[in-house]
């Protein structure tokens, strides 16, 4: 694997507020890199900076291992797909997509050939004369595409490109964006807040916190050995048993239920139902402990033929090797 | 007890709306008046609109009004324009600051402001005429032109400049193909506003007119000094008219949603 981008300890600064802390980051040649945290966790602006859009206030980032320093946005040879698409509302979807190639001066017979090409990769053939306004969100989104590959960039950066629109679409769009990724083997740099969305797309998810990456793996890696506290409580649901120092994560779908009376060598703690919800494919039952103030959630799969109610008495258990022990 | 005070606000605003316009209504409504005698109608006629033409002075004050305006609103445009345009890179400590500057030629008397302008002109020794009208003129549109171009600036957000520039558009590049078309209508609408401003402005004028630069107010007040003629009421009624046409039009560009304009 080449490494495509390296940032090299940036930071950002926006008045006195540090919005980006010193950090590094390393993103390899065709991967599908999801930055992935809350709002306001500094993702955007990392993405902007590389973009050109916000420059670093200091700290250098590298493409191809050449420094991007005071590159202006229009010569980094990456593109980006904006929040809101936007697409200019006094082109059509044609304009709109041939817009980088006519900045760039590609001759007319090549603007022509790639256009078709990416017309029919985006299936937008049919539309191509109407304007942004007469176009569905999930059809923005692919004009806002295809207005991007269309400049084969080294890089494609992603802001929250599925975020207006509604979930089915979402759903579907996943999907064809992740085999878009791997067809054209670009690089791929997702900002995303929604860890369902970064599961299902990524190579590598650098989840991050107040504008740290608080872990950058893979998205089974992140959600089984979560290697912080953030991590493990904000990908996913988790139950953490604080110890001293320490605090222990165990997943509700790794905590099994037992009846009081039922294999007491696997108990570990015993209390009270205080909730149980049926979510179809799965139960969600909350469990009081005895004597404590912490409830622990435990995921039981429906069909396993176990019917359990609120004000039951049960007894909880895991395996040790489902724990995860985290700093905290 | 509903229907009553539905009743008693309509007629007030009835009310309102016959104090501020009968006046200009009764100027009209004279200005077809057959009789030289304001007070007495005496039967309908154009003929006093047709004898306008034949006023030589009329067409001299009609020209000046329009090179005047033309000149000065284009000027305005452009440097209005120019300005909203900088600005909008500015922090916004520094950007509200200068829009402050930039505003208060809107609210300061307008005799202060031509006073200040004819002391200006001739500390520097400049000859007062077309010239010195243009340059008022320019003075006070400009910022009306910018108020209308900064609205519309702040409408369209940064992201569309952004998306131009990431596509590889230089700051030129953008500017031309993405900026100023989606803009384009607030120009009209600030063009249309200058020029009616420029058409209509009677006090700052009067201070910077020189002997050869007659505009049309400046020539009414004139004519109104020996007496209210239907010449007056005539000329009157086609600057009212122009002037509510030019602001409608003005209007409905400035309205004009920056989403569905295709060229």
């Amino acid at each position: 694997m080449k490494t495509i981008i390296h940032l090299d300890t940036i930071e950002k600064r926006f008045a006195e507020a540090v919005v980006v802390p010193p950090l590094s980051l390393t993103i390899e040649e065709g991967e599908f890199l999801t930055l992935l945290g809350p709002s306001g966790c500094g993702k955007t602006t990392l993405l902007r900076m590389i973009a050109g859009f916000e420059e670093p206030t200091s700290g250098d980032i590298f493409l191809d291992g050449k420094p991007l320093g005071h590159v202006p946005p229009y010569q980094r040879d990456m593109n980006m797909v904006f929040q809101q698409y936007a697409l200019f509302p006094h082109m059509n979807v044609e304009q709109n997509i041939l817009f980088g190639l006519k900045m760039k001066k590609v001759n007319a017979a090549e603007q022509k050939r790639r256009l078709e090409e990416v017309l029919q990769y985006v299936q937008l053939t049919e539309l191509r004369k109407r304007t942004p306004k007469q176009l569905s969100g999930g059809q923005q989104q692919r004009v806002a595409i295809a207005r991007a590959i269309i400049n084969n960039p080294r890089v494609l950066l992603l802001d929250e490109p599925l975020g207006a629109l509604d979930y089915q679409l979402r759903k579907s769009l996943q999907l064809e964006l992740k085999n878009l990724q791997k067809n054209l083997g670009i690089t791929f740099i997702y900002v995303t807040h929604d860890q369902e969305e970064a599961m299902a797309m990524s190579d590598r998810i650098a989840v991050m916190n107040k504008g740290r990456i608080e872990q950058i793996a893979s998205p089974a890696e992140i959600y089984n050995t979560p290697q912080t506290l953030f991590v493990a409580t904000f990908i996913g649901e988790n139950n953490i048993f604080r110890q001293a120092s320490t605090c222990t994560a165990v997943r509700p779908e790794k905590i099994k239920l037992y009846r009081t009376d039922e294999q007491p060598g696997k108990h570990r703690c015993k209390g009270k139902i205080t909730d149980a919800v049926f979510l179809g494919n799965l139960r969600k039952v909350f469990i009081r402990l005895d004597g404590q103030d912490q409830v622990v959630m435990a995921h039981q799969y429906a069909g396993d033929g176990l019917d359990w109610q609120v004000d039951d008495l049960v007894a909880i258990g895991w395996s040790q090797a489902d724990e995860v022990k985290l700093p905290c | 007890m509903k229907t009553w005070r539905r009743n008693v606000l309509s007629g007030y605003s009835w009310l309102m709306l016959v104090f501020l316009y009968l006046p200009i209504a009764i100027l009209m409504l004279y200005s077809f008046n057959d009789s030289r005698i304001n007070a007495v109608w005496s039967g309908f006629t154009w003929k006093w609109y047709l004898s306008l033409f034949d006023n030589r002075q009329v067409m001299a004050a009609l020209a000046n009004s329009m090179t005047i305006g033309i000149i000065s609103s284009v000027l305005a445009t452009v440097l209005g324009t120019a300005a909203a345009l900088a600005i909008k890179h500015y922090s916004l400590r520094w950007r509200t600051f200068v829009n402050g500057l930039i505003y208060l030629p809107i609210v300061i008397p307008e005799i202060m402001m031509g006073l200040a302008l004819l002391v200006l002109f001739s500390q520097v020794h400049m000859e007062l005429g077309k010239g010195t009208l243009i340059m008022a003129h320019v003075t006070f549109s400009m910022p009306y032109v910018m108020v209308i171009i900064n609205a519309r600036l702040a409408d369209m957000g940064k992201e569309l400049e952004e998306a131009a520039q990431d596509l590889g558009a230089t700051p030129w590049g953008t500017l031309r193909h993405v900026t100023l078309p989606l803009i384009m209508p607030g120009i009209v609408a600030g063009f249309l506003m200058s020029f009616t401003l420029s058409l209509d402005d009677f006090i700052i004028s009067f201070f910077v007119a020189g002997p050869n630069s007659t505009t049309l107010p400046l020539y009414i007040y004139g004519l109104v000094k020996r007496g209210v003629s239907p010449e007056v009421n005539a000329l009157s009624t086609m600057l009212i008219v122009c002037t509510v046409l030019l602001v409608i039009i003005a209007e409905l560009f400035r309205r004009k949603d920056s989403k569905t304009i295709t060229y």
